[in-house]
């Protein structure tokens, strides 16, 4: 498999990315540059990585999903071929029209940068099927706009079709006002796209990745997409 | 030249707690007059074109492609020559 690490002006979580590919994983990546372009067959997996890109000017993510490589990364997906945003890379994400929705700044106004809670709802994705249905993990959470929106049919349509893939909850699982940082509906902290090769989430799986950081909840996802891609299985209908 | 004064808002219904922060602040002040406040963002764009209507629909396509985000925003432009 091949990965790709986009690096935009002002990303600051794209080492973190590659080093969880090439240390963690020791599989081949490589960055690719915010002004270049690649074509869909070039890379299996494609990671927008979390960081301001662009000084979060105009909105977060907004100048991020206009610059040249975005075409390329709405090329791969249209391709079939595996994106993950992480954190201002779902905010790309959505700005891109890749996922639907939109985010909003958190619900107290201020930036959250602390350890959250997640409920793992859908394992029939390729990106979550080591986890358990139901699978309460840690991930560290750093973001001011992480409040998740949608029109109310978005909504309606992304419960209905199983795409809310995490959600804000307590240690016990609970989602409910209180176990929600950012104020996001349905305590929504990460979504997949109607085809599932397409997720963004707000909180870091690639800071929760080794032993040696104390938390290692999040290298099930990098190992899924990866196992997925390796096994060699098409993009079926069991996602 | 043309001169167009965007104006880029919340949509209704969409949560703005700036706003509501803001609203305290101006209560806290004593303005008990002060019903409601709504942010928003505000951009000076010059534009060459050949006519207003022209500057119109290119400032129209701008708004709806950049400066907003239709999911949660509402704009409105003014234009004049400049």
């Amino acid at each position: 498999m091949r990965c790709a690490v986009i690096q935009f002006a002002g990303s600051s979580g794209d080492s973190d990315c590659f080093h969880v590919f090439k240390n963690i994983l020791n599989k081949p990546v490589e960055y690719v540059f915010y002004k270049e372009s690649f074509a869909p067959e070039d890379f299996d997996l494609i990671i927008l990585p979390g960081g301001a890109s662009h000084g979060d000017y105009l909105r977060p993510g907004a100048l991020a999903a206009r610059s040249r490589v975005m075409k390329s990364v709405i090329d791969a997906a249209k391709a079939k071929k595996f994106v993950l945003g992480i954190g201002n890379g779902f905010q790309i994400l959505l700005e891109a029209g890749l996922l639907p929705g939109a985010v909003l700044i958190n619900k107290d106004l201020k930036f959250h940068c602390e350890d959250v809670f997640l409920r793992v709802e859908n394992t029939d994705t390729p990106f979550t099927a080591l986890y358990k249905k139901g699978e309460i993990i840690r991930l560290t959470l750093a973001c001011k706009y992480g409040n998740y929106f949608a029109y109310s049919e978005t909504i309606k349509d992304l419960k209905a079709d199983n795409k809310i893939v995490f959600s804000y909850c307590d240690e016990n699982g609970n989602t409910n006002l209180e176990s929600n940082p950012t104020g996001s509906l349905e305590n929504i902290a990460g979504i997949v796209n109607s085809d599932s090769n397409v997720l963004g989430l707000m909180p870091h799986p690639e800071r929760c990745a080794e032993e040696l950081l104390g938390n290692t909840d999040g290298i099930k996802i990098f190992q899924s997409i990866v196992g997925f891609i390796e096994g060699g299985k098409t993009h079926g209908k069991s996602c | 030249m043309f001169l167009a004064k965007v104006y880029v808002y919340y949509k209704k219904g969409v949560l703005d707690p700036q706003s509501g922060a803001i609203k305290n602040a101006i209560s806290d002040c004593g303005f008990e007059q002060v019903r409601d406040v709504e942010t928003g963002k505000f951009y000076n764009v010059k534009i060459d074109a050949a006519d207003k209507a022209t500057a119109q629909k290119i400032a129209t396509e701008l708004c709806e492609k950049i400066l907003s985000n239709p999911v949660i925003e509402d704009y409105e432009f003014d234009i004049m020559e400049a």
